[in-house]
């Protein structure tokens, strides 16, 4: 279960996107997905190992660890992800669930009628199963809710990172003070100007995304309305 | 990045280079032959080498950064200040940012298309072959196809040289030098600092700049033969304007 897999899944459900998700899904795996694998976890790779503190007395750099890095930026923005891409799931299930009962229903009117030709019959199994549902009624709710579930995730994530790490700039140098450092010492980060540039460009990465599914949602609603 | 399937099959496909190259090879049909050209040079290398050659180069680029000193933190603290940071990132960075204007055409070719199928359907020409042909016919770099396509070239060529002068700012004149001196706190005094591998990774940076250089003639290149092409075109039809050649021209070039 990893990256390409949930690739897979969400290309799927694409299918049933405007165009504005399509470009949304880009941005995600092109400029989120690909930038944490490819650069990003090489960055956070060394966090623990390389965190230094000055003395020697054991246990103090773990702890001290533990107190200014409660969850890791990678794993966050994994969590980020795994929960921005989701909802497109509840519009693939929506759409399968239609085809299922659209599909019973044929059987059922075929069966009754007794007359339609099994090629026949086929033939309209497999449109049904390459057609493209219009984003209207029911898919339309289903889609408007998983847009809004995106938003939410994304602020709610965006301000997590920003709370437990008190803005998104990595300082060079914390003051731990926690037992069984001997009163103040300083410990210093591996590579925090690299993690503030990575942190930024992920945080503009998800406003951009975010303002995508804020449009996507102007237009389904202006459509709806026009409609 | 193999060219080949690996030796021994690899249990978890990974979100990575390969991936990315399948995504935008898939835009190799529409472009010109420059462009599959550019496309080449750009996975060989420059993303071969990078991921074959440069990461196992910059691997160690933290743990060999060692001081003169024993003073905890100075090692890290020095190692920031030096390198913000490092080039693999900043060419990782730049691969991805001049790689995805091709997509633009790629979305563009893709819209054109459907409206291609739904004029097919509309005229009655509903024949499952005839929307297949549309799937599969190549497209023409003409009308606002041609713009994409320039617009494209252009971001390209505006990232590449973006990059380059971020490398020139942040590592002046393109070497590794070996040696720093560094006087951040809590390094004592002035403390001699030296780089793991300084002559390696000037090859590599000289290498990939150069590559990049002949990446930006490329682009150049196409955008000439692109324009060149327009003006062509457009002087030979400018002679003869019938009714038939301009309905043609207008139904072409959408």
């Amino acid at each position: 279960m990893s990256w390409p897999v949930l690739y897979a899944q969400l290309v799927g459900a694409n299918r049933h996107s405007t165009s504005l998700g399509k470009v949304w899904l880009s941005v995600l795996f092109i400029f989120r997905v690909m930038v944490l694998v490819v650069a990003a976890e090489s960055v956070w790779g060394d966090e623990q190992s390389d965190f230094t503190c000055n003395t020697l007395q054991p246990g103090c750099e773990n702890v001290c660890y533990d107190q200014f890095f409660p969850v890791s930026h990678i794993r966050l923005w994994c969590l980020q992800l795994v929960f921005v891409s989701t909802p497109t799931l509840l519009v693939a299930m929506y759409v399968s669930y239609r085809n299922h009962s659209d599909k019973k229903r044929l059987l059922q009117s075929s069966g009754r009628a007794g007359l339609l030709s099994n090629k026949g019959q086929e033939e309209d199994l497999e449109t049904l199963k390459k057609r493209r549902l219009p984003v209207a009624g029911a898919l339309w709710w289903t889609y408007a809710c998983s847009l809004v579930f995106r938003l939410l995730f994304e602020g709610g994530f965006m301000y997590a990172l920003y709370v437990v790490y008190d803005g998104f700039q990595m300082p060079r140098l914390v003051q731990c003070d926690q037992w069984p450092c001997p009163n103040l010492v300083d410990c210093f980060i591996s590579r925090p100007t690299e993690k503030t540039i990575f942190t930024v460009f992920m945080a503009t990465a998800s406003s951009i995304c975010m303002v995508l599914n804020m449009a996507e949602l102007s237009y389904l609603v202006a459509k709806a309305v026009t409609r | 990045m193999p060219l080949t399937p690996p030796a021994e099959p690899d249990p978890e496909p990974k979100m990575n280079w390969a991936s990315f190259y399948a995504v935008i090879s898939g835009v190799n049909r529409h472009s010109t032959g420059i462009g599959r050209i550019w496309l080449s040079v750009l996975f060989i290398f420059r993303i071969l080498v990078l991921v074959v050659a440069a990461e196992s180069v910059w691997g160690d680029e933290k743990s060999g950064f060692i001081c003169n000193t024993q003073q905890p933190g100075c090692n890290s603290v020095c190692y920031d200040h030096f390198f913000p940071i490092s080039h693999i990132r900043l060419w990782a960075l730049q691969l991805i940012l001049v790689s995805t204007p091709a997509l633009l055409v790629a979305m563009h070719v893709a819209h054109r298309r459907h409206v291609d199928k739904r004029l097919y359907k509309l005229s009655g020409r509903t024949n499952p072959k005839d929307l297949e042909q549309i799937k599969t016919q190549k497209m023409k770099i003409t009308g606002a196809l041609w713009w994409t396509y320039v617009i494209s070239l252009l971001f390209r060529i505006v990232f590449e040289v973006t990059f380059m002068y971020l490398f020139y700012m942040i590592y002046p004149g393109y070497k590794m030098i070996r040696l720093v001196k560094c006087d951040s706190y809590p390094c004592p005094n002035t403390v001699d600092c030296f780089v793991s591998r300084p002559t390696e990774k000037t090859v590599f940076t000289v290498f990939m700049l150069a590559v990049s250089g002949v990446c930006i003639l490329l682009n150049i290149a196409e955008v000439f033969f692109l324009v060149g092409k327009a003006c062509g075109k457009h002087l030979h039809t400018a002679g003869d304007s019938t009714m038939g050649v301009w309905i043609q021209q207008k139904l072409c070039s959408y």
